[in-house]
């Protein structure tokens, strides 16, 4: 079927690959306008404390400094999903990362100087660390508008009759999980820019990953119409989630350059990034699962315990997506998820890949095992009894068009080399392997009104397709993946299709990058806004060749005679005639793709994505039963893809994906003591070098999605999801021990080894 | 602070400039000389972000001090490629999708490059020492060492 497209299933290299190699690319960081200032924000001393008094005169006098700025200078206007978050605290702070002051001076190094110029009275109150202590009576409040720390955000979902499931199973396994702190550390830190022109309009040079809400976002917070802000998205130099939400750096940053009347940047050092930006959110699960003697699951029941944080960023909205992990991740007709979310005095948690089902897969697949283990059964025959199946309707009513599951998790056990007998290892270390799959959306996620992306295509006269996207790059390869889709439709090659991307005065509106929808919904968008393009192409075509429009196919940039491939003529040469004849015309052409979706109801149930996508990955890991130390020898993922699109950028995401995925499962733990972060450097905070990375086998599983553009799902969080889950099997297979927290150390090993 | 003037060459350039003693090679690149390829992922050492070739050795250049960079002969990425034509681990590095946001990719084939001058047809072994400092957060790796082990490979 490939070889039915020419530009469609190819290892096409990123469109911006040359510049990025090159170091042309511009980051924020790289970027400098005339008269430019430097800003710097004054962090909390304290996790919990009132402002009594700041004092910013001294600050002031030093020469370079241009403006300091408190709350008094601001509007009252906060920020967050719940607006609970002001962009500069006003009488209280409430955690390490709350910023007090800012300050803009001509040059970094002055601004840092005249932080510590700045005094602040304080009032130090006591604080609370943990949600569960949070919750208690007598907890210190840190929201005092609130009557306690209890998040008023509830996740309830309820399908079937739990109980009556409970009385039906062979066996049951229950079990309290804990999920710590994880950060994204993209290699580019946080780092924006803020410029107002001569008519008050704001100028945002940001690395958001979703231009448009942010905009609506900053006018709602700054007091502005959204179409008096600009958002110019640089090269952004990691995203993963991270780049979902506004943060009070980025308001900061416009009230000072709205005050001292310059530019103004901000720019992040790599301690802030550690303390001061969302981390991925921990969460504390209690969950219970059951099965039949025959191996048939008959009920999951979860509660989810959520430590916001001081403020509501996405973190707390996981739950949307992880209730999705304990519903539909296999065939389970008795469900019950609630949720219980807290305020602390921690940084608080947002967006991080996966969204809350890494979180849920590691629960869900972990209590898989040892179901399997209770009824007797293979992991792999299990999984597969139990496993999903095209045309069924999920507990959520999630309507699962194509499904390839089952072959997925048969091709990552081979993989593996699932039933090789690895026993034999006996000495001090150990081998085992374990699997965990995945379910999440593949086509798009209608979490908000529209789930919409614009695209215009226009051609100029020489032939040259300007692809014009809502969509966002990040690094993720979108670009070339709809410029791809384009030419495809279009019937002319890769490098004819240019594509523009980044600034919300030119581009439609797009939901923004998040839930895997880029390359299904802007996708779409592209593709028919192109298949209206070719459409305009042939119409004027048509009378030049004496032909019908319908006879005429175009390809490598020729329209020509279906009947005879031989008559053609090369299609700017239309373009060129068309647009200097009397009445001319030129091609300009847009769609707008909102997928064939709903919103949840109240109950959490609608078909929210156009399609589902499916995965398993098998880990192999080598467990040094001295040290405790694991080591992942080798990962194999098999996912349905629909269709690979580009096989070279899809590989890179699943890669990608995995190397977090190992993080998140052995490597990585954000360490707050009384809410500090106490290891803010990478070589404290230890992610996957090349050294700990195992080989890893792609497996693509197509299946051909109707609804999707030339028949492919969206993949890019899913390489994080599986992975944690399959290490712990692994683990558990190679010595025993079921490890349920993360990060599965050489501490909880060697503990859990000891008590064997 | 008193300033002190030095001399280094970058990319085959002379320039005398006279800088603060605390800036570090990696601020000169990027701000006096006004090279913003060298990327600064955390100016303590420990991504390998900002790596050039310092006398023909890879290096991270936030951990050089302005007078340490004195006479020094530095290549940054924007050195590599040849009348617009990129270096071969430039291109591999393309080809291969060895590069997904790009932000560690100006360091990382730095210190490619710096393997390759050493040892032309290096081992996957190798390829994983030479960039072991160097930290990428998006394609766990795998990419990169195809595309270093490929460069000089003809088939």
């Amino acid at each position: 079927m490939s070889n039915l497209y020419s530009n469609i299933g190819k290892r096409v290299p990123k469109l911006d690959a040359p510049d990025k190699a090159t170091g042309r690319a511009r980051y924020p960081q790289d970027l400098t306008l005339p008269g430019m200032l430097h800003g710097k924000i004054l962090w909390s001393r304290y996790p919990h404390a009132k402002i009594v008094n700041i004092d910013t005169s001294e600050a002031l006098k030093i020469p370079g400094v241009m403006s300091v700025i408190t709350a008094k200078d601001l509007p009252y206007r906060n920020s967050g999903f719940m607006k609970d978050n002001p962009p500069l605290k006003r009488d209280k702070v409430r955690s390490l990362r709350d910023e007090v002051a800012a300050v803009a001076a001509v040059t970094e190094e002055i601004a840092e100087a005249a932080l510590e110029h700045i005094k602040v009275e304080y009032m130090e109150l006591p604080g609370i660390f943990d949600p569960e202590e949070a919750l208690r009576e007598s907890a210190p409040l840190i929201h005092e508008e609130n009557k306690n720390n209890l998040v008023k955000m509830k996740y309830k979902f309820e399908h079937g009759d739990v109980e009556e499931g409970r009385k039906h199973s062979a066996h049951v396994v229950k079990g309290r999980f804990k999920l710590h702190f994880v950060t994204h550390t993209c290699l580019g830190t946080c780092c924006c820019i803020a410029d107002f022109d001569s008519k008050g309009k704001l100028i945002m040079y940001s690395p958001s990953q979703v231009p448009f809400l942010h905009q609506k976002d900053m006018a709602d917070v700054l007091g502005m119409s959204g179409s008096d802000i600009r958002i110019i998205q640089p090269t952004i130099g990691g995203a993963f989630g991270s780049k979902l939400d506004l943060y009070p750096y980025e308001i900061i940053c416009a009230h000072l350059a709205r005050i001292a009347g310059r530019p103004v940047r901000i720019s992040f050092t790599r301690m802030e990034e550690f303390c001061c930006t969302p981390t991925r959110q921990p969460a504390i699960i209690e969950s219970e699962a059951g099965v039949d003697a025959d191996g048939k699951l008959t009920f999951r029941e979860a509660h989810i315990i959520l430590d916001a944080g001081a403020y509501v960023s996405w973190g707390p909205t996981i739950p949307y997506v992880m209730m999705n992990s304990f519903s539909s991740l296999y065939r389970v007709p008795n469900v019950s998820f609630d949720t219980t979310i807290a305020y602390t005095n921690n940084i608080y948690a947002g967006a991080f890949r996966g969204y809350g089902n890494p979180q849920g897969t590691f629960v869900v697949e972990t209590q898989m095992d040892e179901l399997a283990e209770l009824v007797n059964m293979d992991p792999l025959v299990f999984r597969i009894l139990n496993s999903n199946r095209p045309g069924e309707t999920t507990p959520q009513g999630m309507k699962v068009t194509t499904c390839g599951l089952e072959e997925c998790l048969k091709r990552a056990a081979k993989g593996i080399n699932w039933h090789e007998d690895r026993r034999g290892v006996t000495g001090k270390i150990r081998r085992g392997v374990g699997l965990a799959s995945f379910f999440h959306v593949g086509g798009g996620a209608r979490v908000y009104r529209s789930d919409g992306c614009g695209a215009i295509v226009k051609i100029d006269d020489f032939g040259q397709v300007t692809l014009i996207t809502g969509s966002s790059e990040i690094g993720q390869g979108s670009e070339t993946v709809l410029a791809q889709i384009t030419a495809e439709e279009l019937g002319v090659r890769v490098e004819d299709v240019k594509v523009i991307n980044s600034d919300t005065d030119i581009k439609p509106w797009d939901v923004g990058v998040h839930a895997s929808r880029t390359t299904f919904i802007a996708g779409n968008a592209a593709r028919i806004a192109a298949a209206k393009a070719k459409r305009k192409i042939l119409e004027m075509a048509a009378p030049e060749m004496g032909l019908q429009c319908d006879e005429l196919d175009i390809n490598n940039r020729f329209i020509y005679y279906k009947a005879n491939p031989e008559k053609r003529v090369r299609f700017d040469k239309i373009l060129r005639k068309k647009h200097f004849d009397y009445n001319g015309n030129i091609i300009v052409t847009e769609h707008f793709y909102d997928p064939p979706t709903q919103r949840q109801d109240r109950n959490f149930k609608g078909n929210v994505s156009a399609t589902y996508a499916f995965g398993t990955q098998a880990a192999e890991v080598e467990v040094d039963t001295e040290t405790g130390i694991v080591r992942v020898l080798k990962m194999v993922v098999a996912d349905d893809v629909g269709k690979a699109l580009n096989p070279m950028l899809l590989e890179g995401q699943l890669e990608g994906g995995i190397a977090q995925g190992i993080g998140y499962g052995i490597y990585e733990n954000l360490i707050l003591d009384k809410g500090r972060v106490m290891n803010p450097t990478f070589l404290d905070y230890k992610i996957p070098t090349v050294n700990d990375m195992p080989e890893i086998k792609v497996e693509m599983v197509e299946t051909h999605d109707e609804e999707g553009p030339f028949g492919a799902k969206g993949i890019a969080e899913s390489g994080s999801i599986p992975t944690a889950a399959a290490i712990a099997n692994a683990v558990y297979d190679a010595i025993g021990v079921r490890i349920k927290g993360l990060p599965i150390s050489p501490e909880k090993v060697l503990k859990a080894l000891s008590k064997k | 602070m008193n300033k002190i003037s030095l001399d280094l060459t970058v990319n085959g350039q002379v320039y005398e400039i006279s800088v603060s003693p605390t800036l570090t090679l990696l601020d000169i690149l990027r701000y006096e000389i006004g090279l913003t390829g060298t990327k600064k992922g955390c100016g303590t050492g420990d991504c390998g972000a900002c790596t050039v070739l310092v006398n023909g050795r890879a290096a991270n250049a936030c951990l050089i001090l302005a007078p340490d960079a004195k006479g020094a002969d530095i290549t940054t990425i924007e050195g590599l490629a040849v009348e617009g034509e990129l270096h071969p681990i430039q291109q591999a590095f393309v080809d291969h999708g060895a590069i997904q946001c790009g932000f560690c990719s100006p360091g990382m084939i730095m210190s490619a490059a710096d393997l390759l001058n050493r040892n032309p047809n290096p081992t996957a072994e190798e390829a994983k020492n030479a960039i072991s400092g160097n930290l990428c957060r998006c394609t766990g790796y795998i990419k990169i060492i195809e595309a270093i082990t490929a460069v000089n490979k003809h088939e």
